[in-house]
């Protein structure tokens, strides 16, 4: 019980390195996951290859291999970058087939007549996009994006394999000092319950503000 | 008429897989015209409009639009179609942005307009259709005849050199077909050009220069109205007309 009183800081800093990993690699997948959303619908046949084949890729690759591939495969090519970096990138790279995936699912949700209407009055692809298909898809993905985000937290707890600072990984310290194991286990869950809440909360509330309205 | 050809088909075939929904499709189109395109369903005369700004592509032939061979895709291709105005069917209103957002859009992005510019042009144009009063509404809170004239004033602000109208009145109800009408009377007899794809025979008759029939994938005849409607000259033709014209 008195687990979390005790080692305070070794949560604190758990806690903060699965939230900076969560923060850093949702924003690189949100990033990452509208340009390739983009270039899978784009009028350009070679950019919709680039978009197919990150999405085949990175959402089929077990994320550990990714992790190990990232990690240890990166550095033979002389790029070395803190753990932590290639963690982001292992997790954001990841995460983006699957943002880019549910954009796509929303921009099919919106009538193919507002694109063409866009273009007919001489809008160009990129315009089109931005002005009138992706606000209109926005609202749709808001909830399935949620998830995946939701789902990026928690897979977070891979990285603590690779030695980089995150929640999961505080019960080996803490085990190793004696205490319940059961009760390290609760504090690391409600550690995580407080992130995956919170951007479910994040996203209720956009999806209030923006969602469809029926 | 025709002296001064704005839209010009030679030879233009289509194929949809193995149908060939355009056959050897010539049409010229002069300017200040209005060419009034019908048909039985499935006679390709949608698609002939929507290959006229390239939203289909065609397998042969060439479109000229004033003078200019219709360019392919990229940024030839949105000047031309900011040239060209279109009306759908279903109106395909921005469903996210408002009456007057819909209207000043292209203008802002397209013509570069300044943000007062572009509204106070649409406001002008929201006037002339009679939704003035409708600028800040949504696009679902107004009829569906409300909706097809905005439609019309979001396509003349682009001050277009033609317009092009697929099936402007066909998803609308009987009592809200006239004010769309009405509004199209208008443009003609202000001398813009315009093809319209349309059932509406009374439209035909009063506001059209030519009529141009449409039985699958061919133009069958291209005649005055007046000749179209009194004396047909094909047996597609008349059969077409015995059809409509008995209700």
């Amino acid at each position: 019980m008195y687990v979390l009183t005790d080692n305070f800081s070794l949560y604190g800093k758990g806690f903060l390195g699965t939230l900076e990993l969560t923060v850093y690699s949702s924003i690189l997948a949100l990033l990452l996951g509208f340009v390739m959303a983009s270039f899978r619908v784009a009028p350009v046949g070679s950019l919709r290859v680039i978009g197919t084949v990150w999405v085949a890729v990175l959402r089929n690759t077990p994320l550990t291999l990714l992790f190990f591939a990232v990690l240890l495969g990166l550095p033979r090519f002389g790029l070395v970058l803190p753990f932590k970096v290639f963690a982001v990138l292992a997790l954001g790279c990841y995460t983006s087939a699957f943002i880019c995936e549910a954009l796509r699912s929303g921009i099919n949700t919106v009538p193919t007549g507002q694109g063409e209407a866009a273009r007919s009055l001489g809008l160009s692809f990129g315009q089109t996009l931005g002005n009138v298909v992706l606000p209109q898809a926005f609202r749709s993905v808001i909830p399935p994006v949620g998830s995946t985000l939701i789902a990026l937290a928690k897979n977070s707890a891979i990285a603590g394999a690779f030695s980089v600072t995150e929640l999961l990984g505080t019960y080996k310290p803490l085990n190793e000092l004696g205490y319940s194991i059961i009760w390290s286990f609760v504090w690391i869950a409600v550690g995580y319950l407080i992130i995956t809440l919170s951007i479910s909360a994040l996203f209720n509330l956009m999806e209030k503000r923006w969602g469809v309205a029926r | 008429m025709a002296v001064d050809p704005l839209i010009e088909l030679r030879d233009v075939n289509k194929y949809f897989g193995k149908l060939h929904v355009l056959q050897d499709i010539n049409l010229t189109v002069g300017r200040g015209e209005v060419v009034v395109v019908i048909g039985p369903s499935g006679s390709g005369k949608s698609t002939l409009c929507r290959t006229i700004n390239r939203l289909e592509t065609i397998q042969s032939g060439h479109i000229a639009i004033d003078g200019k061979p219709l360019p392919e895709e990229g940024k030839g291709l949105a000047q031309l179609r900011a040239e060209v105005g279109m009306v759908f069917q279903s109106f395909n209103l921005f469903a996210h942005k408002t009456v007057l957002a819909n209207v000043s859009l292209a203008q802002l992005k397209v013509r570069k307009r300044g943000k007062e510019e572009a509204d106070r042009r649409s406001r002008e144009l929201l006037e002339r259709v009679g939704l003035a009063s409708q600028a800040d509404k949504l696009p679902a809170q107004l009829s569906g005849g409300q909706q097809q004239r905005v439609a019309i004033a979001r396509a003349l602000a682009m001050d277009p050199k033609a317009l092009l109208f697929d099936e402007p009145t066909s998803a609308l109800d009987p009592e809200m077909i006239n004010e769309v009408l009405e509004v199209m009377r208008q443009l003609a007899r202000e001398g813009m050009t315009m093809v319209v794809v349309t059932h509406e025979m009374g439209f035909a008759r009063s506001a059209a220069n030519r009529v141009v029939f449409m039985a699958d994938g061919r133009i069958v005849e291209d005649r005055t109205p007046e000749e179209f409607f009194t004396a047909p000259e094909s047996d597609r033709a008349k059969d077409f007309l015995s059809k409509i014209l008995k209700h």
